[in-house]
């Protein structure tokens, strides 16, 4: 498949998108911890770590869940957090927000970033 | 992975990687690129419109030119790898660069093209504060600003350009600036002085930031005087320049002081043979696209014939 710069952060597979709407649901009441991807299309760090997390999501499902919040589209949930740059990644457990990552990183940050959870 | 030798390698992307990349791909030289984890593109990512990037008479978005040049680099046989080079082994006949996941592969020749990453203030809270208020990315987190008053600091063109882009979104926006006039080009400083948003902080820099969750305000200094003001800015983005990404290279590729990498003159070639170095990891005079995409391409020829040499031997 030919990837192109804006195809590499649209893959979506092992993670799915949450809404304002379904982030009570999805989020706070979740029994595993989920990482929520606070991006936006116009966001090119953002769209870079896109594939990564999808291959973090695919390897490590069972133990933590990936949900991409899109800011233009929920901007409730990301004032309601405080987000002001993106990316974020926000690690919930039981309603609270257990870490915090700003900014695009490797794969290798990321996982030892995540160490705990997966 | 394989234990063949490449022709050659190119790390890093951007105009100038991209460029060696199509050059080197045409001569057949099957070049593998590794255009970075999550820098791939170059700083041209984190803009919006170039203007003055020649053949763009109505502009060009800085991510849809770096997608045509990738695009076009991929057309005539690059391998685009997506990840970084964490390790690299440059002396030598035969080169060995490492990447993000451990995996090891071999060239006769290496390109460099890694660039430069934006400078830091340095100061107290930085690091902190940072994805809190402060950030390097107008068009990353100029949305989260909307009506708020912020600043940014510096005074070249990618200062102004922030500045600029971000009075879309902030009520105020306040130019800290070491100096007494704008570096920035003729226009875009123009540009800068009419747009009502825009005021100016001169011969300032800023000494404290302030805020526990969040950025509250800052404290800038007068260079000259030595007077302190507050200013209360809730967003303060960071544009003072770029150091060159060299970290790797450093006790192989002869550097200059500032941590560019050498080369010879009317050259690409560094002190190492076989490895080429372009782009902004070189250049600290001009650092535009279009001298980047130059000597990208002039290192790709340069690697070529040095490779049509090893085979003459």
């Amino acid at each position: 498949m030919l990837k192109t710069l804006a195809t590499i952060g649209v893959m979506m597979g092992a993670t799915a998108a949450v809404t304002d709407a379904s982030f009570a649901n999805d989020v706070l009441m979740s029994d595993k911890p989920v990482l929520v991807d606070f991006w936006a299309e116009w966001c090119g760090p953002c769209k870079m770590i896109g594939p990564i997390l999808e291959e973090i999501a695919a390897a490590h499902g069972d133990k933590l869940t990936i949900l991409k919040l899109n800011v233009d589209e929920n901007p409730a949930t990301a004032a309601n957090y405080g987000v002001t740059s993106i990316p974020t990644m926000n690690v919930y457990q039981n309603g609270e927000i257990v870490k915090q990552i700003i900014g695009a990183k490797p794969k290798a940050a990321l996982l030892s970033d995540l160490a705990e959870f997966i | 992975m394989s234990q063949d030798i490449n022709d050659v390698i190119i790390i890093g992307s951007g105009p100038a990687g991209y460029t060696a990349a199509i050059y080197a791909a045409r001569a057949q030289l099957k070049p593998i690129v590794f255009e970075g984890a999550v820098t791939a593109g170059g700083a041209l990512m984190n803009t919006t419109e170039v203007e003055n990037f020649p053949g763009f008479p109505e502009g060009v978005m800085g991510p849809a030119l770096m997608e045509n040049m990738r695009a076009q680099a991929v057309k005539f046989g690059a391998n685009l790898i997506t990840d970084d080079v964490t390790k690299a082994d440059l002396a030598g006949d035969v080169k060995t660069v490492v990447d993000g996941e451990g995996r090891e592969y071999k060239a006769h020749s290496i390109i460099l093209a890694t660039g430069s990453s934006y400078r830091e203030l340095g100061i107290e809270n930085e690091k902190r504060l940072s994805g809190h208020g402060v950030s390097w990315c107008a068009t990353c987190d100029g949305f989260f600003f909307r009506d708020q008053d912020i600043a940014v600091v510096g005074g070249g063109d990618s200062a102004v350009e922030e500045a600029t882009f971000l009075t879309r979104f902030a009520r105020s926006v306040t130019m800290i600036h070491r100096r007494g006039e704008l570096r920035a080009s003729k226009i875009m400083a123009e540009r800068a002085h009419n747009d009502p948003k825009i005021n100016f902080a001169w011969n300032s820099e800023v000494t404290e930031l302030h805020g526990e969750a969040k950025l509250s305000g800052v404290t800038i200094r007068d260079i000259n005087t030595g007077d302190t003001r507050e200013l209360s800015v809730t967003g303060l983005f960071v544009a003072i320049g770029h150091d060159p990404r060299s970290e790797l290279l450093k006790g192989q590729v002869d550097l200059d002081p500032a941590g560019y990498v050498l080369t010879g003159a009317g050259t690409t070639a560094t002190n190492l043979s076989g490895v080429f170095a372009c782009g902004d990891l070189v250049d600290h005079t001009y650092r535009q696209a279009i001298t980047a995409a130059g000597t990208g391409c002039s290192a790709a020829l340069d690697a070529e014939r040095f490779l049509s040499n090893l085979q003459t031997k």
